[in-house]
Formats: C-alpha cells, sequence, structure tokens
C-alpha cells in the first residue's frame, strides 16, 4: 500500500467515523450533497459578515443576526426580497439570492454559537 | 435540505468548512505534510482579512502578515476627518489584535521569487511560503500629469493613501481664507473607491460651509461621469446651492499641466489659480506587483477570478485594488469580500481541493453632508466570463429617499465603518 492509498484509507475511514459520531442524518442526498450545501451556504454568508459579524455580531449600528433563528433570518430576507422591507441596501442585496440560496444563508446564521 | 443539530452544523463548519465535497474532513495533506505556510503581503483591507480569514479557516496553518505600518490609516472615512466630522485618531488600526494568531511583522517585502516561493524583507529577512496573498493596494503615476510628481504631493496632497497626507490637506483647508477656492481634480477610471473624490468634495463643502461660507469647491475631473453622480448631485444642490461646481473633463475638467509652487492648474481653457489643490493622481498596482512581474501592459494584476491566483506567477493571489476582477470596483469593502473567498480557495487549494466558485460583494456608503448619507450595493457570481455583477439586484440610494432615509443611510455608514474595521483588525 502506498502512502497515498493510506492516507486515502484512514480518510474515508475518518469521515464514516465523523458520521456516526455525530450521528448526521444525510438522507437520500448523501454527505457529500450536505456538506456541499453547508459550504455554499457559507461562502455565500460571507458577504454579509461584513457588516453583521463573522458570529453575527455587529460592532456598530448594523442589526446583529447573533441569537436570530434560521425561520427569521429567512423570512426577513424573503421580505427584503419582495420589496416589503423598510427601504435600505439590505432590499437592493436580497435580490440578488434565489429563494434557495436565502435558505442557505438563513441556515448559517441561525446555526451560530 | 436534511435538518441538523446546531451542534452538528458547527462540528461540520470548524472540521474543515463542512469540508470538501469529497468527504468530511476533504483531502488529507494536512494529517501528514508539513504545516503549511502562508505569506500575505500588505495589511491594508484586502491583506488583513486574508490573514485573519486563512487562519479563522485552518488553524493548523501558519500565517504570516508583513505590512511597514505599525498604524494603518484607512482612506475610508478619511474624508469624514477632512469635514470635521473625525479625527485621525478614529481612522487609525493597530495590528494587536492579530498577533495572538498571526506572526505579523513590521517591514517592507522589496522582492518576490516566485521560482523559489520566497519573499526578500527590507530588513534583510526572506520568508518562504507555500502559498502568498498579495495586497498591496496602489500606486500612483507619476508625472502622467505634467507637474505632479512626488515631490509636488509634498505641497498639493494627494490625501489617497490616509495619513500624513490627509493630515495635510486637512492644515492646508483649515489655513484657508473664508472665499478661497478648492480645486479638487479627480483621475481617469480604473482607480481606488470611484465615489471617494465626490464624497471628499461634499465633506469639505460640509466644512466650509460652517467656517467659511463664502468659500468654493470646485471639482475637476478627468471623466465625463462619475460614480453616485445623480445623487452627489442632488445632495450638493441641497445642502450648499452652488458651493460645489463640477467640471467634466470635456467642459475644462481635464488637467493638463500643474504648477505646484504657484497653485495653478492648466485646461484646455487656460490657466486657472485655486487656494488648495487637491490632486488625485492616476493610479496602478503597487510596486511590489508591479516589480514581481504579476501586472500586465494596464499596470494591473491579471488573476484567476475564480481563486485570485495570479495568472502571471502561480502560488501567489492578488487580492484587492491591485488586481482585475471583473465586474468588480476596487473599494475597500471589495477588498474585504475578496479577500474571504481567497482564504478559503487557499485553504482548499492547500489541501488539495478544488475551490468552490466564490459569491462576492460590495457595499459602500458616501457621506454628503453630516446627516445625508448615500449608499451602493452589488453582489457578485463567477462564472467562465469572470467574476459579474449579478443584474437585477443591487443598485443606488433612490433619488427619491426621504429625510429620514438619507439620515438612516448616514448612521448605517458609521455602522457600516465599525463593523468592518472590526471584521479586519479586530
Amino acid at each position: 500500500m502506498t502512502l497515498k492509498q493510506g492516507v486515502l484509507k484512514l480518510t474515508v475511514a475518518l469521515s464514516i467515523g465523523l458520521v456516526t459520531i455525530f450521528g448526521i442524518n444525510c438522507g437520500g442526498g448523501g454527505t457529500d450533497e450536505r456538506a456541499k450545501e453547508i459550504k455554499r451556504g457559507q461562502i455565500l454568508a460571507l458577504s454579509c459578515t461584513t457588516c453583521h459579524g463573522p458570529d453575527g455580531k455587529s460592532a456598530g449600528t448594523m442589526p446583529s443576526l447573533q441569537g436570530k433563528s434560521a425561520e427569521y433570518i429567512e423570512s426577513q430576507l424573503k421580505r427584503y426580497k419582495a420589496g416589503e422591507g423598510s427601504p435600505s441596501i439590505m432590499d437592493r442585496f436580497a435580490k440578488a439570492y434565489t429563494d434557495e440560496e436565502i435558505k442557505l444563508i438563513a441556515e448559517y446564521f441561525g446555526n451560530l454559537k | 435540505m436534511d435538518k441538523l443539530t446546531r451542534r452538528e452544523f458547527n462540528k461540520l463548519i470548524a472540521l474543515g468548512l463542512a469540508g470538501s465535497t469529497v468527504g468530511l474532513l476533504g483531502a488529507p495533506k494536512p494529517l501528514f505534510a508539513a504545516r503549511s505556510n502562508v505569506l500575505v503581503i500588505g495589511g491594508g483591507f484586502g491583506g488583513a482579512t486574508a490573514a485573519r480569514y486563512i487562519k479563522k479557516f485552518d488553524p493548523s496553518i501558519d500565517v504570516t502578515l508583513v505590512e511597514p505600518k505599525a498604524l494603518f490609516y484607512t482612506c475610508p472615512f478619511s474624508n469624514w476627518v477632512l469635514g470635521g466630522l473625525k479625527q485621525m485618531k478614529d481612522i487609525g488600526h493597530t495590528y494587536d489584535n492579530l498577533k495572538s494568531t498571526i506572526n505579523v511583522i513590521q517591514d517592507e517585502v522589496v522582492s518576490i521569487d516566485p521560482v523559489k516561493k520566497t519573499a526578500t524583507l527590507k530588513g534583510g529577512k526572506t520568508l518562504s511560503y507555500d502559498r502568498a496573498v498579495l495586497s498591496p493596494g496602489i500606486d500612483f503615476r507619476w508625472g502622467a500629469t505634467a507637474g505632479y510628481d512626488e515631490a509636488a504631493s509634498q505641497l498639493v496632497p494627494h490625501a489617497y493613501h490616509a495619513g500624513p497626507q490627509t493630515e495635510l490637506l486637512l492644515k492646508q483647508l483649515q489655513d484657508m481664507k473664508d472665499g478661497g477656492v478648492v480645486a479638487l481634480c479627480a483621475p481617469k477610471d480604473p482607480f481606488r473607491c470611484p465615489p471617494g473624490p465626490y464624497e471628499r468634495a461634499s465633506l469639505i463643502a460640509y466644512y466650509l460651509k460652517q467656517n467659511k461660507p463664502k468659500s468654493k469647491v470646485i471639482i475637476y475631473d478627468a471623466k465625463e461621469k462619475f460614480s453616485k453622480q445623480a445623487l452627489f448631485q442632488q445632495g450638493w444642490q441641497k445642502l450648499y446651492g452652488n458651493m460645489v461646481e463640477w467640471r467634466s473633463a470635456s467642459s475644462g475638467g481635464a488637467i493638463k499641466r500643474i504648477d505646484a509652487q504657484k497653485l495653478e492648474l492648466e485646461t484646455e481653457f487656460g490657466v486657472e489659480k485655486a487656494d488648495v489643490i487637491n490632486f488625485i493622481p492616476q493610479q496602478w498596482a503597487g510596486k511590489i506587483a508591479r516589480e514581481s512581474g504579476l501586472t500586465d501592459e494596464s499596470g494591473w494584476c491579471p488573476i484567476n477570478q475564480k481563486t485570485f491566483e495570479s495568472l502571471k506567477h502561480p502560488n501567489i493571489h492578488v487580492i484587492g485594488d491591485a488586481c482585475i476582477a471583473g465586474d468588480m470596483p476596487k473599494s475597500g469593502f471589495v477588498a474585504s469580500s475578496q479577500a474571504k473567498v481567497t482564504a478559503l480557495a487557499v485553504v482548499d487549494l492547500l489541501r488539495g481541493i478544488e475551490p468552490e466558485p466564490p459569491s462576492l460583494a460590495n457595499a459602500c456608503y458616501s457621506l454628503v453632508g453630516k446627516n445625508y448619507g448615500i449608499s451602493v450595493a452589488s453582489v457578485y457570481t463567477f462564472s467562465e466570463t469572470g467574476i459579474t455583477n449579478i443584474k437585477g439586484a443591487g443598485g443606488l440610494t433612490s433619488l427619491e429617499a426621504n429625510e429620514g432615509q438619507l439620515s438612516a443611510e448616514a448612521t448605517y455608514a458609521e455602522g457600516w465603518y465599525a463593523s468592518l474595521c472590526k471584521d479586519i483588525w479586530g
């Protein structure tokens, strides 16, 4: 067994181990699909963290997202997207994202510690 | 979308950003290989963000940040200092909060060897890297306009690198007589912070209106149009009447020559005198990028717009004002946004994983008067054609915005700066 093969086997074993330890139910989409979604949510959320804080806690007058549920954040973003929020920069940002992307962003912030 | 508990979700994020698309741990390199080593050159909006986020995304990576200044003054909000709304101490940031996790070296990189993957410092030390992130900002094209070189900038400040130049311009404004003329010369595209010169004209007018109301600001522009133009012009009319005058390039705005001693400007219509001149020169990528062969004939750095890796030299990522990033303007927020997706790409590449396509944004607030803010927002996506602005989204503050909304924008501008700086310098 080459070093590369050994490393690969160990990775697979550790990956399976993690799934077991965390009890992650990945359903029909599988671990890869779920991991991909979470990573996409994080990439999209990076744009938000500049104003709302890397941990969702704003340093200034921008609203904090920390402690708000994913459902609340999702509904607010969809209101902005529909032009129903009070006019601010958020109306213009929310229109850039699909409903699925908004869900992923909301999930990211809703799960922050 | 399957439901995870918060604990599970955060463990996934912590254990490699939900890792790769090939497994929860991503590629195994860090388990056996020596610790990866990333060198970040430049500690501004791009560089400091990149250093912090690389470390945040993968604490096992050794991150070194090289920046000559111990105290970094931001160009954003330096116009607020000129308007008397902030002081220099409000826009200075140290690297103290980065030092617990990042090796911060106060020095200057004078050369890069992309083959050996090393960088040499002015102090003589040579640093090696697995990957480097270069965020050198802009330099000025001295001499591109006759009469304006580095020596002339000591008499006629550009104030487009915040710090002593900001203080020089501030002092000149304070010393100017009531009834004086401030000439503000705005450069051709592309340049750092497209609304910057016009926010500056606004806040100089704000200062003059309070202190020297017979004075005037004339903007000599090398362009025919400018960022947030209708909003700025509406605001100038409302707040300052005819105190601010804008001249397009073809209406006498294009400067042919400047005499820094006599405070004279020459346009196609003749020579004019001013009491204070703020000349913002044409720009190109910072010196280290040009001298390391990272720029093309435009003077800016071509990159792979998915990963920000240089198209000239592998393993060096160029971010911020210096890079050519599709539809993205050159701004502090943009540099920080680019730094975050680059940090992810660098971590992935060091693990042998193909980076995911980035999502990027720009949010830029400008102050027209004390309680009068305006903004522009954009979201960018990556495709085969590079980084493009998502159509149908983003855009400007409405021209119909009422007083309350403009005041809220001014409040958000303060929040925007506080959050941005906290995210970058801690």
